[in-house]
């Protein structure tokens, strides 16, 4: 719990930051344009119409799809700037709604009062229309609050630090003490604004001063917070000092994350910023717009994901000597090495099934998986090797179920699935009594863990490749497998268990020297 | 002086007011008495504006009301609307400045104007000045619309019914104040109507419409005693058969 606590700041400044910017954003756009849609009749239809398509789009979908859209024009596609968007835009319907309708809904005859004592069309806006639809107005900037502080939670996949890391990696590494600090925390906060926008209204429409004076305080000095927090973050620091680390959402990659920055800082003694949580491709073309400087990935995921190959027969060291080439040459992204163990896909089952059924490889499964019911993680069925896994094996299971990785291998032992694709490098297959059906057919490329580095980290950083070089072939599979597990079911966090791997590692070190 | 030549507002082919003309002397008060629909609330509001003629013209003091911007013209001209049209958001002061505010007024001299417009109106500064339109009665609202309607000492004054909502009471106390302010301000006014009690009390004429068009002008006594036709002669019998009706309810015994 404390060590959880003691990570509060940074996840709750950054939600702060996210909300109140989005929503300052939302409101400055969405008065506006709601009060022009109001006085151009066609308008009204098409912008209340667009912000309803926007809304549609399931929230984690609009994220995500700032991600490609922000690298194509060549800015910050990961992190905060992606993030931002895709909440303000969020935010923007509700506001916008209710200014057209706070506004349309004013009694026609407070609008001919104004007109008759003289008022011009500006002031009729500003003495009459806008202070009685306030309250409306108001009414959607508080839903807008709600909403864009529970959706920056999903800001965590496109690399924006939010309470959201606690929800993500909570549940990748099963700690639901990380869950729940998130969850009330989010909570909290949403009450807390939709409490000061209540406030403020409430102060304005009764004239009640201090209220207002209360309420704008309050505000002003979470904007203020937001403000310099960001503008630390964004001038304060030297960009190319700082060495950005990616991690996928999962539990090896958020300790390897931590070997990466325990290891660069002790070399180097440089500052590591981490941004975890990612999806896959997107911390991908984050290293390769610069976005990032390291993350580690796994050749046969470049081989089939990026390079687009079909399963091969080509060795190990083949497809590594490969995807090392075709990332310098056509990626701009560099190869340090491999960390020296395999994550391949992996079908595995419960063992007393693979006994019963006689089963040693995935060609013995084929005629039994009409009966049986495939659990996989979100990418999975999406991938090239399950699409190469059908064709080559002729596989075709009852069903296919997408699920968290983290509940996957629950799910198989409790037998709501039969088979899943498991990581070989994840402890619970052992843990919880699984058992590995070997690909007799090659059709899974090798997976070994790799060090991936951008660009420009090469170019001005080669002391910090330099120190990632000691990394290379440090890790095998058991250990692998051992530091995974510590964290899936004994509950350590990803930190302390890359701490001490570091420190096991240097203790050796001293004693080799 | 207020004239209105030929004044006509059509809506498509309907013909709301057709071809109205009409003089308004200085310090006269007009009553424009009809029916509902017959086009008397159109008149008076394409006198400020609020409606635009479709044909004819208006001038105030020989200028053509086209000739400035419309809200210029109608921060010179008094409205007082019908139902209440009071600001909710405002308060009393805040409604009564409103035009004097526009009209870019030293802070000291709108306090003293509302004090003395309140006053007038026969409400209690102090008491009035900082309440809502919602904790005024129907009356003391009423009260409020024609205080700031007078507020920027307009030279002419428009009233659309401003007293059809109260009860009979509070509309006998408000048009007995209506009449003491008009005496005292030398006013200049259209006032609208469809009751004829209200129409004879306040109006130094009348002019009956009907179906957008005017039927007859003249002062009341003009227009009992000399009504063009049968409608007019029925509309000015209504008072007598109603007081003929209270006669013979007090004293039944007389007829039989």
């Amino acid at each position: 719990m404390s060590e959880q606590l003691a990570l509060l700041p940074a996840y709750l400044t950054g939600h702060v930051q996210l909300t109140l910017v989005a929503l300052l954003l939302g409101t400055i756009i969405s008065v506006p344009v709601g009060i022009v849609a109001t006085r151009v009749r066609w308008l009204e239809q098409v912008v209340l119409g667009a912000a309803g398509i926007i809304q549609t789009v399931p929230s984690l979908a609009l994220l995500a799809i700032m991600v490609p859209v922000l690298a194509a024009i060549q800015v910050q596609s990961i992190g905060y700037l992606p993030a931002i968007i895709g909440l303000t835009l969020y935010s923007t319907l509700p506001i916008l709604r209710n200014t057209v309708i706070g506004i349309a809904g004013v009694d026609p005859a407070y609008t001919e009062a104004a007109k008759g004592v003289g008022m011009t069309r500006g002031q009729q806006l500003w003495w009459v229309e806008l202070p009685l639809a306030m309250p409306v107005i108001v009414g959607g900037l508080r839903t807008s609050t709600v909403w864009v502080v529970g959706m920056a939670t999903l800001s965590t996949p496109v690399g924006a630090t939010s309470l959201g890391n606690y929800i993500f990696s909570g549940l990748q590494t099963r700690n639901y003490t990380a869950v729940m600090v998130g969850s009330v925390a989010a909570a909290l906060l949403a009450q807390l604004l939709d409490g000061l926008v209540r406030v403020l209204e409430e102060g304005v429409r009764f004239r009640r001063r201090r209220l207002v004076a209360a309420a704008l305080v309050a505000l002003s000095a979470l904007y203020l917070f937001a403000g310099v927090t960001l503008a630390r973050q964004f001038i304060g620091d030297d960009d190319s000092e700082r060495i950005v680390i990616g991690s996928k959402a999962y539990t090896e990659q958020y300790i390897l994350s931590e070997i990466i920055s325990g290891q660069v800082t002790s070399e180097t003694g440089l500052s590591t910023t981490a941004i975890q949580s990612l999806g896959s491709t997107v911390a991908f073309d984050a290293l390769r717009s610069g976005d990032l400087d390291v993350y580690v990935d796994y050749s046969g995921t470049i081989w089939a994901t990026i390079l687009r190959r079909e399963a091969t027969t080509e060795n190990r060291g083949q497809i590594l000597g490969e995807v090392e080439r075709a990332l310098t040459a056509d990626y701009g992204v560099h190869v340090v090495g491999a960390l020296g163990f395999e994550n391949t896909y992996a079908l595995a089952m419960r063992s007393a099934d693979v006994q019963t059924l006689r089963l040693k490889r995935i060609s013995d499964l084929v005629p039994h998986a009409s009966r049986l019911v495939l659990g996989g993680d979100y990418e999975f069925f999406g991938r090239p090797e399950w699409v190469s896994l059908q064709k080559r094996y002729g596989l075709s299971f009852e069903r296919e179920l997408t699920m968290d990785p983290a509940l996957m291998y629950q799910a198989v032992a409790q037998r709501d699935v039969d088979v899943i694709a498991a990581f070989s490098t994840d402890g619970r297959v052992a843990a919880f009594g699984l058992t590995m059906l070997e690909d007799d057919r090659n059709v899974i490329p090798p997976y070994d863990a790799v060090i991936l580095v951008s660009d420009r980290l090469v170019r001005d950083q080669p002391r910090v490749v330099t120190a990632l070089e000691g990394l290379v072939g440090a890790i095998d599979v058991d250990l692998m497998r051992a530091m995974n597990l510590t964290v899936d079911e004994v509950g350590r966090t990803p930190r302390s268990v890359a701490e001490e791997f570091l420190a096991g590692r240097s203790a050796t070190d001293a004693r080799d020297r | 002086m207020i004239e209105l030549q030929a004044l006509t507002k059509r809506y498509g082919e309907h013909v709301v007011v057709d071809r109205l003309s009409l003089r308004v002397g200085r310090g006269e008060v007009i009553v424009l008495l009809g029916t509902s629909g017959c086009g008397k609330t159109t008149t008076l509001k394409m006198i400020n504006r609020l409606v635009e003629p479709s044909n004819g013209s208006v001038r105030i003091d020989g200028v053509d009301v086209g000739a400035l911007p419309a809200h210029e013209l109608r921060r010179q001209i008094g409205y007082v609307f019908q139902g209440v049209g009071l600001f909710p958001h405002m308060t009393v002061f805040e409604n009564i400045s409103v035009t004097p505010t526009l009209l870019g007024w030293t802070a000291e001299r709108i306090r003293r104007r509302v004090d003395e417009l309140l006053d007038l109106v026969e409400l209690d500064p102090a008491v009035m000045r900082d309440r809502r339109p919602s904790e005024l009665s129907g009356g003391q609202q009423q009260r409020v619309g024609v205080a700031r309607a007078l507020a920027s000492e307009p030279n002419v004054m428009l009233l659309d019914e401003p007293f059809g909502a109260l009860d009979p009471l509070t509309r006998e106390q408000l048009q007995q104040s209506f009449a003491r302010i008009r005496t005292q301000l030398s006013m200049t006014a259209i006032f609208v109507t469809h009751d004829l009690v209200e129409a004879l009390f306040l109006g130094d004429r009348i002019v009956v419409m009907r179906d957008g068009c005017l039927v007859q002008v003249g002062t009341p006594r003009e227009l009992m005693v000399h009504p063009v036709d049968e409608f007019v002669e029925r509309m000015f019998g209504t008072p007598k058969r109603q007081a003929q009706l209270l006669n013979d309810l007090l004293d039944p015994g007389e007829h039989s």
